[in-house]
């Protein structure tokens, strides 16, 4: 179970307000600096994409996100209330012929820094998790 | 001469413009276009526009963020400039090694070098 909810405004100050927040709790949890870069580097990228891509900017529609921060990892579930997408129509971002496309490396990075992300059928839903690596 | 913006500092150093970014966090929309619009201008400006960005004190990125940097290295070129990135920080260098735009860029390890890559 997700212990804590938030549903914002399709607003990025709103958003980055709330990655102020998550960070700050990663950090007071003992997550080493990589970690904490990561985490928040996935959460603005989901963030952006939901108020961006997925309610394309409209004050009408909001994101809510879930999260479970937790010593040993940290969960997220990021909605949207847009259409959704799929994600095999997501060009890969590092094929030679997309190297200089000024988008489409939000996801990319979400997967890269992240231990297992996934999308509701729909894919108007990222989860997504990053657990800790214990520290010798 | 430098000129200071809450985002960035801009001096000259001989014909190369080397951009500092203020922010550690370029991350957010707003701040990337007003970023973004000034490095536009400075390519509009100089001819050929010879500019070497600074990211020292930057700590964290975003796919925005790299974004832009793609739009500018193509007007650069276009106008047959030369860019180069330097002091970008380990987590930053990662960045753009996962999105193989480490492949796209010039990056140096420092401004001296940066701007002497420009020069020479």
């Amino acid at each position: 179970m997700l212990l804590s909810k938030k549903v914002i405004q399709s607003d990025l100050e709103e958003a980055r307000q709330l990655e102020e927040h998550v960070l700050e709790t990663v950090q007071g949890c003992g997550y080493s600096d990589a970690e904490a870069f990561a985490i928040k580097l996935a959460l603005e990228e989901a963030l952006i994409n939901a108020i961006k891509h997925g309610n394309r900017y409209d004050p009408d529609k909001t994101v809510t996100v879930c999260y479970d921060i937790e010593p040993d990892r940290v969960r997220f579930a990021v909605a949207d209330e847009g259409p959704g997408f799929a994600l095999c129509n997501v060009p890969d971002p590092t094929a030679d012929e997309n190297l200089e496309r000024p988008c489409g490396r939000g996801i990319m990075l979400i997967r890269a820094y992240m231990d297992e992300v996934s999308y509701n059928e729909e894919g108007n839903e990222l989860r997504m998790v990053k657990r800790r690596v214990e520290q010798g | 001469m430098a000129e200071e913006s809450a985002k960035m500092d801009i001096q000259s150093q001989g014909g190369v413009k080397l951009v500092t970014l203020a922010d550690q966090k370029i991350l957010d929309e707003l701040s990337i276009s007003e970023i973004g619009n000034k490095l536009n201008g400075l390519v509009a400006e100089s001819k050929p526009p010879k500019i070497v960005i600074n990211f020292a004190n930057v700590t964290n990125m975003s796919s925005s963020a790299l974004g832009m940097l793609i739009t500018l290295h193509k007007r650069v070129r276009e106008a047959n400039g030369d860019l180069r990135l330097c002091n970008i920080q380990p987590s930053i260098e990662e960045v753009f090694k996962i999105t193989r735009l480490n492949e796209v860029f010039d990056m140096k390890p420092s401004v001296d070098e940066a701007v002497d890559s420009i020069e020479s």
